[in-house]
């Protein structure tokens, strides 16, 4: 097989260019007005009470901070916490993946109304939330299942009220997947296992991770619909924004905000560590 | 023989597809299925392809039964409209896909992408992801994904309908001299005549689930077995109660005596480039015929600026007598290029 074949041998195609970072702006008067005022915005709701609370954690000094931490029962919390919401989230990303799935690729009766459904623990005010999980999971439960005041309740709570997040990020990406892709994939001798593993799923990633980000951030914030069926108690189902409550009422703003500050960095870097990985892939893409 | 079609039904819903398809695909050939939208062309592909089923009948492969037989194991090339490229992968490793399915060792595939590369002139494309590409280029480089793996046949599905004029033009070309370099049997869809008849060495005429026409571009061109086949391969009229190529009609401003002629109005004279284009109210015709010739033809008949003609058939010309069901307009070149985005 030797050259023959040259469609366009008078035209020379462009040489590779290099990876382009374009960093010029696009300021000029009016939208450097909107960008002022998102700025300002943003300062107000956002980072001066972000900064007063890391002010206020820092202000007793690094030992007091540290003595706000290494307490057992708020070390306890934040604990229980971070690892609830890490093991929410990885079952999130399996379970969400799976229901967005379902809800594109399937067609069955009562779709469009799992579709609605799906949105409503989010629609939900947590504390109604937790007044159903009670109900249903709590000492009277109709289905004879009790985990009240077990760290299961917890979980429970994380997994009802972040339940919509990697479905509704999952779901437009695969909505838009060309199911070409996968045939040219099944004729190039792939098995359904495979298309889902090497062209699926990596086109899924980013959303997932978004998904999976936002999954993380929300069970790391969460109070209202796990404090009537956990009883928060101390070392063993309390967490952490029960436990920055429960320095307010006593009177310890420091306390409060060092485990603020803690839930703050642990949410930042893992919005972060997963903003890079879907960059990483769809970097790739582009 | 290559592929064999034999019995082949296909429906969607209340809509029928494919009726009763019987055909058989040469090995080695280049053959184009070409027809209007929603034709079933695109249908009998993926039938081939193992994408879709066929309700009843059977397809076999190079002599092997392949019915009932999944995509993935019936070793065939294809090539979609829209690219379909991996996009989260780069050329080589668009290239490499089935290669590394098929668990071939690293440096054989790496040889294997390399020589595809070269093939379809993306070498210097490899490290690229196919969003960087043209058009042309990604289909070129899915063209080379598929012929990676030796596929037995090599089946496109309006491989250049996304591309713009220009490219579609180049990449036909290139198509036909890689078919002579490759010599894998090839199948592709086209509802563009011209596309097939300068692409293909047989052509498969398709409509309305059904096959029209078999034959070279020659046979389909100066035989066509129905009214259809004619007026889709090139432009018609109607003279007397045959359909007509225009250019198959002779003109002249005063009775010549030949068999057949019959007298008429000139409606509308045009002319576009090199060509002249005369519309004729004929004596006891519904429609108006339509004459084209060159522009000097015109001229030394001195048809410019006459009111009065007189038409006839010449000696060879394709006829074929008009279906009773529809009138067919005096222009119908037009009524060839439908709408390419369809349903399949």
């Amino acid at each position: 097989m030797s050259g023959v074949l040259a469609p366009d041998r008078s035209r020379p195609e462009p040489a590779p260019a290099p990876r382009r970072r374009p960093r010029r702006t696009t300021l000029d008067r009016r939208s450097g007005t909107g960008l002022g005022l998102a700025l300002i915005w943003f300062s107000l709701l956002v980072l001066i009470p972000l900064t007063a609370v890391l002010v206020k954690a820092s202000e007793g000094g690094w030992t007091a901070y540290w003595a706000a931490l290494s307490d057992p029962q708020t070390a306890a919390a934040i604990g229980l916490t971070i690892v609830a919401a890490l093991v929410v989230t990885a079952i999130n990303v399996v379970m969400g993946t799976l229901i967005a799935w379902v809800l594109v690729r399937d067609d069955f009766p009562g779709r469009r109304v799992l579709e609605v459904v799906i949105d409503l623990p989010f629609a939900l005010p947590t504390i109604v939330a937790g007044l159903v999980l009670l109900s249903l999971y709590g000492p009277h439960s109709p289905l004879g299942i009790n985990v009240a005041n077990t760290r299961i309740a917890v979980g429970l709570a994380f997994l009802f009220v972040t339940l919509p997040f990697v479905v509704r990020t999952v779901q437009p990406v695969l909505l838009e997947l060309e199911p070409e892709v996968e045939e040219a994939a099944a004729s190039l001798g792939a098995g359904p296992v495979t298309v889902f593993r090497r062209i699926v799923l990596p086109s899924l990633a980013p959303a997932i991770a978004s998904g999976a980000a936002m999954s993380f951030a929300r069970g790391l914030s969460e109070f209202g619909s796990l404090v009537l069926l956990s009883g928060s108690l101390p070392l063993h189902t309390e967490v952490a924004a029960v436990r920055i409550l429960g320095y307010i009422e006593g009177d310890n703003l420091h306390g409060a905000a060092a485990v603020a500050s803690v839930l703050l960095l642990v949410a930042l870097a893992v919005i972060v560590l997963l903003d890079l990985f879907s960059r990483k892939v769809t970097h790739r893409a582009d | 023989m290559s592929i064999e079609i034999r019995s082949v039904s296909k429906h969607f819903g209340d809509f029928t597809a494919l009726s009763d398809i019987d055909l058989t695909i040469p090995t080695g050939d280049l053959t184009a299925l070409l027809g209007p939208s929603g034709g079933g062309k695109s249908t009998l592909l993926r039938i081939i392809a193992g994408l879709e089923s066929a309700d009843t009948g059977t397809v076999a492969i190079e002599g092997v039964d392949a019915t009932g037989v999944p995509a993935r194991k019936r070793d065939v090339g294809f090539v979609f409209q829209h690219y379909a490229a991996f996009r989260h992968l780069t050329v080589a490793e668009n290239v490499a896909f089935g290669l590394s399915i098929r668990k071939q060792p690293r440096k054989v595939i790496a040889e294997r992408v390399e020589e595809m590369l070269e093939l379809v002139h993306l070498q210097q494309f490899a490290d690229r992801h196919p969003a960087q590409l043209s058009g042309g280029q990604r289909q070129r480089m899915a063209l080379a994904r598929a012929l990676a793996i030796r596929p037995r046949v090599l089946l496109l599905d309006e491989p250049f309908g996304a591309l713009d004029a220009k490219v579609r033009k180049e990449l036909r070309e290139w198509l036909r001299r890689l078919h002579d370099e490759v010599h894998v049997t090839t199948v592709f869809v086209t509802h563009d005549q011209e596309e097939a008849l300068e692409v293909a060495h047989h052509l498969v005429l398709i409509n309305q689930g059904r096959i029209e026409q078999v034959g070279t571009s020659d046979q389909l061109y100066d035989e066509p077995a129905t009214s259809f086949v004619m007026s889709f391969l090139g432009p018609v009229t109607t003279f007397g109660n045959t359909l007509v190529r225009p250019h198959d009609l002779g003109i002249a401003t005063a009775p010549t005596g030949r068999p057949g002629e019959v007298g008429g109005r000139v409606l509308r004279y045009n002319r576009v480039g090199f060509e002249v284009q005369i519309e004729v109210d004929l004596a006891g015709a519904a429609a108006p015929a339509l004459v084209t010739l060159t522009r000097r033809e015109a001229a030394e008949a001195g048809l410019a600026g006459a009111e009065q003609v007189w038409v006839h058939a010449v000696a060879d010309a394709v006829r074929v007598p008009v279906p009773h069901a529809e009138p067919v307009p005096a222009v119908s070149a037009g009524s060839r290029e439908l709408d390419p985005s369809g349903v399949r």
